[in-house]
């Protein structure tokens, strides 16, 4: 039968709702003043540990020790600019490609001309497509029509979400393109040819280096030469060799301050700071360490023997990212049409 | 849910009622409902119609023709359905040891069970991972035997099993636990062996518990995302989740074609529950009682 | 002989099947050593994410627990037309994907959704925002209260409640003191339930976060970055936590059922 007993002694409903209560939202959001949030894309997990830490400590120091928290997000460059346009309260942008930081400002968080506010086009580091093999190059892959050849199988992320895939394809279309006879025709056929090689396609940088290196997928990773440098070197280091093909693109992720949040969290100084600080002597250095092409030419000097020697095309010599992005990643572009439904 | 069995004094409905709390309950039920579920559920339900019918159901046959949304349907719907076939065997034995036997460890077995629906599945997704991976405790020895899990989509059907398990020992032991034995001991008076009762007398009554057990399994895996990410490869066409691939396309920033998987995804699931209750009652007619 | 053999079995499908996994974690976590482990606790980001997931549980269960109570109260202890119908719905969010519960609130809150722009005007962001993550929690441990309530409620049946209404007792003195306390064990172990989906629901939250560290990374996501970043022992030591949680609430559970069949048995 049915006890009749009470269970008032601070009954379960009234601890829930009173804990609840206690711990409302607002905690959450009051780090957003005092801290400094920089979304960025996927290989610079390591990179911006260390310019955080080493910013913070900088900061603290000019500004009688008031210290500032900066917290840095990372995923696909693409999808990242997304998620601030959903309204990710970004301080800060450092993305893979212009692009994604141009769709923030045609959304009104930044001004339209922010490219002209930073030093090299707002560019800190710049890095290269290189390719990732297994010990040995068991497949013998040295330059981009190796990559289509029978029995060679492609790890790149997928470019309507990634940044990083972006350059990849574009490297492979602007050295198609340069070969003897190169029209879009052919630089589409190959690209399309090489994507029929590509059994996996991740939405961001790190999780094509996961498919490649912790799930043994493909022959051949197209990175990042940062990411690819950080696996040779330092996940895997007797399991990789990089290759470096004769020609590739020079890739220039920049960075920006995003004004409308920045003014809604009062962070316009240190954001400033911020970027401002990826372009001094010791932000150039952490990023050489990270296999980040310093823009500082004497910290490139210094760093010779990190960055190996090759021929580089830019964004520009393809009609610069507006067109490109229109032309080959938009809905229905040249991307769509070649990757194989 | 077996609600029949005991509660209502039959009465007319609507009926002056000597409980009070009936405005109150379903008022503070159905404002929960319509906000918390109703609501985003009808803009799921309506997105593809926002532009007008004829768009809407061009968007359908866009999907149904698109090989790699098929595909990934076709991969969550298989491996769900092999893994809560599967998990009836380990199920069954499980809820045989909790209901009828006297194994030592029972109750330590009886708690652990629960596990698998506790544990989170983004811990379930590296667990297994790592575990069947090639360098995995599992994965290892049987990598050098030539036999691949993970990435592969034995991968996706170990992860479904695994939260999938508990869902079987759960429904069926309590009937096990529950069912008459004196058919047992006819049959057996009547000179049947063990394994002739097992199949012949307590397999059958267990049917219905069984088909239940097998569309719960089946429903929770079908939409599993967590557990099975990390396994499995994720190459489309061969291992990617229709769940992975709403995701891919929020990402690509085509929120159109994530709610069209979703909403096929979740009609899929509600028409399998629909088809296994059916099931399940006709089993029930042919048994006394049931569950 | 057989007996033997078949205990050997169930130990055997045990431990590959339910015990292993977790005890891997453990492994995992300490792999190099208790200090590596606890080093991961040092990190604000994981307390935050720590944080995070607490409070969202806690949200979590107070919302679905009273709702929980009303719905399994009204639909054990009256029959009305679309009953039926009501408990269909209120089980709904057990047949669809968490990944589909993340979108189904962008569809709402999301830029792109029926409400995006004018909350945009508004300035608070739900989506890839704690309320956003809270909604989505919400919808994915909707049914459990409810679920595990209302069979109790329909079996101890209303007459002790018609009594207390007869002595002057009020709707909610008869909730308090005579329904619960009746449906003690069945509302704790929904509560457990719902806290043990909560604090791990991973699909739903990932949809809607935004993957901020320190701002709305819960734990099972934090795991995630922490994973994909290469921190092998961070991410398990984390996993490791939420084992224990899991653990502890299903131990709770189990114990307070077999106090409670233990009461059944004497009384």
């Amino acid at each position: 039968m049915v006890k009749v007993r009470s269970i008032t002694r601070r009954g379960l409903l009234h601890a829930t709702m009173a804990t609840g209560g206690a711990m409302a939202f607002p905690p959450l959001r009051a780090w957003a003043a005092t801290g400094l949030l920089n979304v960025s894309y996927d290989p610079t997990r390591e990179l911006y540990q260390d310019i955080d830490r080493s910013f913070s400590r900088q900061w603290a120091q000019t500004h009688g020790n008031s210290p500032v928290q900066i917290r840095t997000s990372h995923g696909g460059s693409g999808a990242q600019a997304r998620s601030v346009l959903e309204g990710a309260p970004a301080d800060v942008v450092t993305l893979g490609l212009a692009y994604d930081i141009d769709i923030l400002a045609q959304h009104g968080l930044l001004a339209t001309d922010w490219q002209g506010r930073l030093p090299h086009n707002s560019t800190p580091f710049t890095s290269t497509i290189v390719f990732l093999v297994r010990k040995g190059n068991p497949k013998n892959i040295h330059d981009w029509p190796d990559l289509i050849r029978d029995g060679v199988q492609v790890i790149t992320p997928n470019p309507k979400t990634s940044g990083g895939a972006r350059w990849n394809y574009l490297a492979a279309w602007g050295w198609a393109l340069r070969q003897p006879g190169g029209t879009a025709d052919t630089a589409r056929a190959y690209l399309k040819t090489l994507f029929a090689h590509v059994p996996v396609l991740d939405t961001g940088a790190r999780g094509a280096t996961n498919s490649f290196v912790q799930r043994g997928l493909g022959d051949v990773l197209l990175a990042w030469e940062d990411e690819a440098l950080l696996a040779a070197r330092d996940i895997g280091p007797d399991q990789f060799d990089i290759v470096v093909p004769p020609i590739t693109i020079l890739a220039e992720p920049p960075v920006a301050v995003v004004d409308r949040n920045v003014q809604a969290h009062g962070t316009t100084d240190v954001a400033q700071a911020y970027v401002t600080y990826l372009f001094s002597d010791e932000g150039q250095k952490i990023g050489a360490r990270h296999y980040f092409r310093p823009v500082n030419p004497t910290i490139l000097d210094a760093n010779r023997d990190r960055f190996p020697d090759t021929a580089t095309f830019d964004i520009a010599s393809l009609g610069g990212w507006t067109r490109v992005q229109k032309d080959h990643f938009a809905d229905g572009g040249i991307f769509d049409s070649i990757y194989s439904r | 849910m077996t609600m029949r069995r005991a509660a209502f004094p039959i009465r007319a409905r609507w009926q002056r009622d000597a409980l009070p709390g009936f405005g109150p309950g379903l008022g503070l039920t159905l404002f929960w409902l319509a906000g918390l579920v109703m609501l985003p559920m009808v803009a799921l339900i309506a997105r593809p119609w926002g532009e007008g019918l004829h768009s809407g159901l061009q968007a359908f046959a866009h999907a149904a023709h698109d090989r790699r949304i098929l595909s990934a349907l076709g991969v969550s719907f298989r491996s769900a359905l092999i893994a809560a076939l599967v998990d009836l065997v380990p199920g069954l034995l499980i809820a045989w040891a909790l209901a009828r036997s006297d194994i030592p460890g029972r109750r330590l077995i009886d708690m652990l069970v629960d596990l698998p629906f506790a544990l989170p599945t983004a811990v379930v997704g590296i667990t297994m991972a790592t575990l069947y991976g090639p360098n995995g405790w599992i994965g290892g020895p049987l990598g050098r035997l030539g036999l691949r899990i993970a990435f592969t989509q034995t991968g996706i059907v170990l992860a479904i099993m695994f939260v999938g398990l508990p869902f079987v020992v759960r429904t069926v032991a309590p009937v096990l636990r529950n069912l008459p034995r004196d058919a047992e001991d006819a049959a057996r008076i009547l000179g049947a062996n063990r394994m002739q009762v097992l199949l012949r007398v307590i397999l059958p009554a267990l049917y219905p518990a069984l088909v239940t057990a097998f569309g719960m399994a089946f429903a929770r895996g079908i939409g599993e995302y967590g557990s099975v990410i990390f396994i499995a490869g994720n190459q489309p066409f061969h291992t990617e989740i229709a769940p992975l691939l709403i995701v891919i396309r929020l990402q690509e920033y085509d929120t159109q074609g994530a709610t069209l998987i979703g909403l096929v995804l979740v009609m899929i699931s509600l028409l399998s529950l629909a088809l296994i209750s059916l099931l399940r009652r006709h089993l029930s007619h042919g048994t006394q009682g049931g569950v | 002989m057989a007996r033997f053999a078949f205990a050997a079995l169930i130990y055997l499908l045990m431990g590959i099947m339910v015990v292993l996994p977790p005890v891997m974690v453990l492994a995992m976590a300490l792999s190099h050593g208790m200090g590596a482990a606890l080093a991961t606790f040092a990190d604000p980001d994981a307390l935050s994410a720590i944080r995070l997931t607490i409070i969202m549980t806690v949200l979590t269960v107070g919302v679905n627990t009273i709702f929980g109570v009303m719905a399994a109260w009204t639909l054990s202890h009256f029959r009305f037309p679309g009953r039926n119908l009501l408990i269909v719905l209120i089980e709904l969010p057990l047949s669809v994907s968490p990944v589909v519960g993340g979108l189904v609130w962008l569809l709402v809150f999301g830029t792109q959704g029926w409400w995006g722009t004018a909350l945009e005007r508004w300035g608070h962001p739900i989506m890839f925002a704690p309320p956003g993550i809270l909604l989505a929690t919400i919808f994915v441990t909707f049914p459990y209260v409810t679920r595990t309530l209302m069979p109790m409620l329909a079996h101890n049946g209303r007459t002790a409640e018609e009594a207390a209404v007869m002595l002057g007792a009020s709707l909610w003195q008869v909730l308090w003191h005579v329904t619960l306390p009746g449906a003690r064990l069945a509302l704790v172990s929904g509560v457990l339930l719902t806290t043990a989906r909560a604090m791990g629901e991973f699909g739903a939250v990932s949809v809607v976060s935004g993957h901020i560290p320190g701002l709305t990374e819960t734990m099972p996501l934090h795991i995630e970055t922490l994973y994909n970043g290469y921190q092998t022992v961070a991410a398990f030591t984390m996993a490791a936590l939420l084992v224990l949680m899991a653990a502890i609430v299903v131990a709770v559970r189990t114990f307070l059922e077999r106090g409670q069949n233990r009461t059944e048995k004497t009384a």
